[in-house]
């Protein structure tokens, strides 16, 4: 079993309509969403939601507010900037990381860590696809993992039902969520678009891919929006060896199949579709 | 007055709409820009920046004394990171696991724990024109978390000038981060069923900090009016529409302002602008 990730630098490059579209296209796989943060490939899927687990990611302090005699120690131990003074002091939990020194600090034993609840993980069933994906409680920070348990969950599923891939969403950035996206997969496809900005994004991306050593290779997508960035992208993908997976236009059938939230290689004709028909090949020869 | 430019996720024009309106702006009133996507920060892309100051921005990691420590076990047992990790040869700090917290450091019960700096990124100033100030924060790679750098930019804000802040994608921590202490939110979203998913998520987090908010719709058009109604149901006006159009893509791919194509958007952003500070007011 193989395990492939789409990632892009940053958000909105085209991830989700590439990898939606892989999953119309591959055959006996699993789908995992990994973009916790703002899931988006279940709306392309219509999928019936089979599992749901409780994530529990990480702790916050709490402080009992009748042992708290607002001696401020808690607060200069803090490194976060997460306890707000006061009769009693209080725990802003948006910025608590959980890291107990201010529970070992405090001299009245006021404050315990407690188990938080950060998202939940699903397994759902789009027809016969299974879709491994998660949603972050807004504002937690422990994406990291629970995108491991969203892959944890799609794996576990591919080798119970015996499939030959894992196809994965990955999670934009280049930080905590983008890494764990990536770690350990046979093959991570590159979204680039030809921008001012979509240049700075990639070598940023490129360089998070090498250093976690996976295998890589980059679709550019818009390509004959800005041919000047696509030429220069393509150099640069030239002189650093890396393999240029296929080009995508700038094609207004792309939105529309977005409004109809279905993948754009449903409509064989247009021109997205052919382009990522030609990538999805190139893809089962290189794995 | 502060004004932080957010979306659900990135890629809906949260950068275009940062970087036009506080050009447009600014050639009114002095505006500070800031940049808290620090893991892709795009902003200084559509502007010649001189930049004027740089700083590191640093965590604390712990190392052992190795004379002082008796491999009692302390250091990891509080350790709620899994960061430490003692044997019987010594103690094993694993550098990319630590939130710099300082916890071990108290744990210690014979002091051999000391704590040397290291840089996870920097915070960068400078100056766009007179009247057009900048900031942007950078996450090193393989670093799991900017939170600490946009907390170092944030402290830059200049409360005398118009403040706008280009948020990073999504819901989650950063996000939250610098929506601290804004008085505005405007959301950015696009009109399909992706938008508009997104949106109510990122919709969910500004109404329980109580910051008001308004919305810009990108990629607009007639074909998909799920947002408006939305906006409509949730109370939150809609205060700008920008046109699924090929020429404003293309000037951003450039690094261009789009406000700088046609008169009629530079005066539509100064109308946007006067619509926020309306609200503030």
């Amino acid at each position: 079993m193989k395990q492939i990730a789409v990632v892009s630098g940053k958000g909105g490059t085209g991830k989700t309509t590439l990898s939606g579209s892989l999953s119309f296209l591959f055959k006996n796989h699993v789908m995992a969403d990994c973009d916790v943060d703002a899931p988006n490939l279940h709306l392309l899927m219509e999928p019936k939601l089979k599992e749901t687990h409780e994530y529990y990611g990480g702790k916050k302090a709490e402080i009992e507010g009748h042992r708290c005699t607002s001696c401020g120690i808690c607060m200069n131990t803090c490194r976060f900037s997460a306890i707000i003074p006061g009769t009693p002091y209080r725990v802003d939990p948006y910025a608590c990381e959980g890291c107990n020194a201010c529970v070992l600090t405090c001299p009245e034993e006021a404050i315990t860590l407690k188990e938080s609840k950060s998202g939940d993980y699903f397994l759902s069933k789009a027809g016969e696809l299974p879709l491994s994906h998660a949603l972050l409680t807004p504002g937690e920070e422990t994406s990291g993992g629970l995108i491991a348990e969203v892959r944890k969950l799609a794996l576990k599923v591919a080798e119970q039902e015996e499939h030959d891939y894992v196809v994965i969403d990955g999670a934009p950035g280049i930080g905590c969520a983008a890494s764990s996206s990536i770690t350990g997969v046979n093959y991570v496809v590159i979204v680039a678009e030809p921008t001012i900005s979509g240049m700075h994004d990639l070598q940023r991306i490129v360089e998070t891919t090498r250093h976690f050593m996976r295998k890589f290779g980059i679709v550019i997508n818009k390509f004959d929006l800005n041919t000047v960035k696509t030429d220069e992208i393509a150099n640069w993908c030239n002189k650093e060896k890396i393999e240029i997976l296929g080009n995508i236009p700038f094609d207004p059938e792309v939105r529309n199949s977005a409004i109809r939230a279905e993948p754009v290689v449903k409509n064989k004709n247009s021109a997205a579709a052919k382009a990522i028909k030609e990538i999805y090949y190139r893809l089962l020869d290189l794995i | 007055m502060k004004i932080a430019v957010v979306s659900g996720k990135g890629g809906t024009g949260k950068t275009t709409v940062a970087t036009n309106l506080a050009w447009v702006t600014a050639a009114k009133k002095p505006v500070q820009l800031l940049d808290a996507d620090v893991e892709e920060p795009n902003s200084h892309l559509f502007f010649h920046v001189k930049y004027t100051g740089e700083t590191d921005v640093e965590i604390l990691l712990p190392r052992v004394n190795k004379e002082k420590c008796i491999l009692c076990g302390e250091c990891a047992k509080v350790c709620q990171f899994g960061a430490i990790s003692v044997f019987s040869t010594g103690v094993l700090v694993f550098d990319n696991l630590c939130h710099g917290c300082g916890a071990c450091k108290i744990a210690c019960p014979t002091k051999a724990i000391y704590e040397l700096k290291k840089q996870i990124g920097v915070v960068k100033t400078g100056i766009i024109h007179e009247k057009l100030t900048f900031g942007t924060g950078l996450l090193n790679i393989g670093e799991p978390s900017g939170v600490r750098i946009i907390r170092e930019l944030k402290k830059y804000i200049d409360e005398t000038k118009t403040v706008i802040i280009d948020a990073p994608p999504g819901t989650s921590c950063p996000v939250v981060e610098t929506l601290r202490g804004m008085d505005y939110a405007l959301m950015v979203t696009e009109a399909t069923p992706f938008g508009l998913h997104d949106l109510r998520l990122a919709v969910e987090v500004v109404k329980e900090m109580d910051i008001p908010m308004g919305i810009v719709i990108n990629r607009a058009s007639d074909d998909y009016t799920e947002i408006e109604e939305y906006a409509s149901s949730k109370n939150i006006p809609i205060l700008e529409k920008i046109p699924f159009d090929r020429d404003i893509a293309t000037a951003y791919s450039r690094g261009s302002l789009f406000v700088e194509l046609k008169k009629e958007w530079f005066e539509r952003f100064e109308k946007l602008y006067e619509k926020i500070a309306g609200v503030i007011a």
